[in-house]
């Protein structure tokens, strides 16, 4: 996609937004240059970059924990038939639940700091790698392993070279599927018992303060914290994934 | 180089593929295996690459019985077998990183392997100008050309190949057999190549062994010295040979 057209579809919802307030005319929805304002304004204050930064490190924790633990296992259960017949049941029966509906219970055994939300994150992610990622792993064709073996490659190795990179794309799409629904639980996860986070801000600003221009500064630094992540998915591919361009 | 010894192997309950199959291969001979499909020459070959096991009987290569994959034994295969996320030159260095990796403990890699560097065998492959592609853009043969460099980097004296040319076009066929020929006698390598084709077993194998129906007790060996000269194909001799072979192939069925 061209920088160029992303800059127009950006000019264009600014537009649909600026023209929607003006037939709305409510303070309900204030128009792109004020929320524009207030967002730089907060961010000066620091109070939108404290939320921001802290709904980044639980985004963050809980995605570098996800790919930690789901991938070494999708791996597994994709080079091993026995391990994937005992555990795809169970991926099965999990993989479906929205993980959402959890929150309460994750806050029972987590706490009220920032643990449920990273956990929140991670359970959303972590289905998602292991199950594209064993996936991957179970179709990687013999004949390349049985090449591979024959320059010499043992079971570590053809896990560094064969294994490894080949799922690297199996990760990417899943945090490329994922990554939206995350920072959505993470919204829903942050109103809960936490004084921090953009979720917090959010709520706090629209429901409490009822200052709707800084509720939709939010707004938008969430959907930028989401863009943002979508972004950095998209550079992984480009530097990793080279061979899958067209 | 090659004894293979009272070899029988079976998958699961199966007719057994060889019963009792003895053979030997001379240091420095170039064979061709000839059989329809089904008939085991692709499970001898993944048997002498060890990544199979006999079920009874045994193989050895240099003296020594295998029991697993031998680091101066190269294999290249049908399809290519490169990895679609490394580029032409990552493909080629594998065997070197594979070796880099385990260090020199015996086993993976031997005691004594210096390794040799990629670039002269990119030129001699003709690989350089495409050595940044990935395989996915680059033609039958210069993958096949790829998987040969990457094999013969790793200074084999085995080089086993499983229908290697059988998915390409004739004129790149052909030229990827006499560069084979080229590279054997060159590089002294003991070639053992496995085809359905009679006229690339007649081109090829100085020696052709030639399987029939499960179970192969006996080899059945026929010698074609000429198979090695560049105008080989052109000869009567040629279609002498191709005939005699179409023949004992048919009387196997």
């Amino acid at each position: 996609m061209k920088r160029r057209d992303v800059l127009l579809a950006v000019v264009g919802l600014l537009l649909v937004w600026q023209v929607a307030a003006w037939l709305v005319n409510r303070i309900i929805l204030p128009g792109p240059v004020l929320v524009g304002r207030v967002f730089f304004d907060e961010l000066i204050r620091g109070e939108l970059v404290i939320n921001f930064l802290a709904s980044l490190g639980r985004v963050a924790a809980g995605t570098a924990l996800a790919v930690m633990a789901a991938w070494p296992a999708g791996l597994m259960l994709g080079q091993s038939k026995r391990l994937d017949r005992i555990f795809a049941p169970v991926i099965y029966l999990l993989y479906p639940i929205p993980k959402v509906v959890l929150l309460p219970v994750v806050v029972l055994f987590f706490g009220i700091g920032d643990a449920p939300k990273v956990v929140m994150i991670f359970l959303i992610l972590f289905f998602q790698i292991l199950v594209l990622v064993r996936d991957q792993a179970a179709t990687i064709r013999p004949e390349l392993l049985m090449s591979v073996r024959s320059l010499g490659a043992g079971r570590r190795a053809l896990f560094r070279f064969v294994y490894l990179p080949a799922s690297l794309p199996g990760i990417l799409t899943a945090l490329r599927q994922s990554v939206g629904t995350a920072v959505a639980v993470l919204y829903v996860a942050e109103l809960f018992a936490t004084r921090l986070g953009l979720g917090y801000y959010i709520y706090l600003q629209g429901s409490t303060l009822v200052n709707y221009p800084a509720m939709y500064a939010g707004v938008l630094a969430m959907s930028l914290l989401g863009l943002s992540l979508y972004f950095v998915v998209d550079w992984l591919e480009k530097r990793f994934c080279r061979w899958q361009q067209p | 180089m090659i004894q293979v010894e009272s070899l029988t192997f079976a998958y699961g309950h199966s007719t057994p593929i060889f019963s009792g199959f003895d053979w030997t291969v001379q240091s420095g001979e170039a064979w061709a295996v000839l059989g329809q499909s089904g008939c085991g020459k692709s499970t001898l070959l993944s048997l002498l690459a060890g990544l199979a096991q006999p079920s009874a009987g045994r193989i050895l290569v240099e003296g020594k019985p295998l029991t697993r994959p031998r680091p101066y034994t190269g294999l290249i295969i049908q399809d290519y077998g490169l990895l679609p996320w490394a580029t032409v030159r990552e493909n080629v260095e594998l065997g070197l990183r594979v070796r880099r990796f385990y260090g020199p403990d015996d086993i993976h890699t031997p005691l004594e392997f210096k390794p040799a560097p990629v670039d002269p065998w990119l030129e001699r492959l003709g690989l350089s100008e495409i050595a940044d592609r990935y395989p996915g853009r680059i033609s039958g043969g210069q993958r096949q050309r790829t998987a040969i460099a990457r094999t013969l980097v790793l200074q084999p004296d085995l080089l086993l190949m499983d229908e290697p040319f059988s998915s390409l076009d004739a004129p790149t066929r052909e030229g990827l057999q006499n560069l084979m020929l080229e590279l054997w006698a060159e590089q002294k390598l003991t070639l053992v190549i496995v085809t359905h084709t009679i006229e690339e077993a007649a081109v090829l194998g100085q020696k052709i062994l030639v399987l029939g129906e499960r179970p192969n007790t006996h080899p059945l060996i026929i010698d074609n010295p000429g198979a090695a000269r560049p105008d080989f194909r052109s000869t009567d001799e040629y279609l002498v040979m191709c005939r005699e072979l179409r023949q004992k192939l048919q009387a196997t069925l």
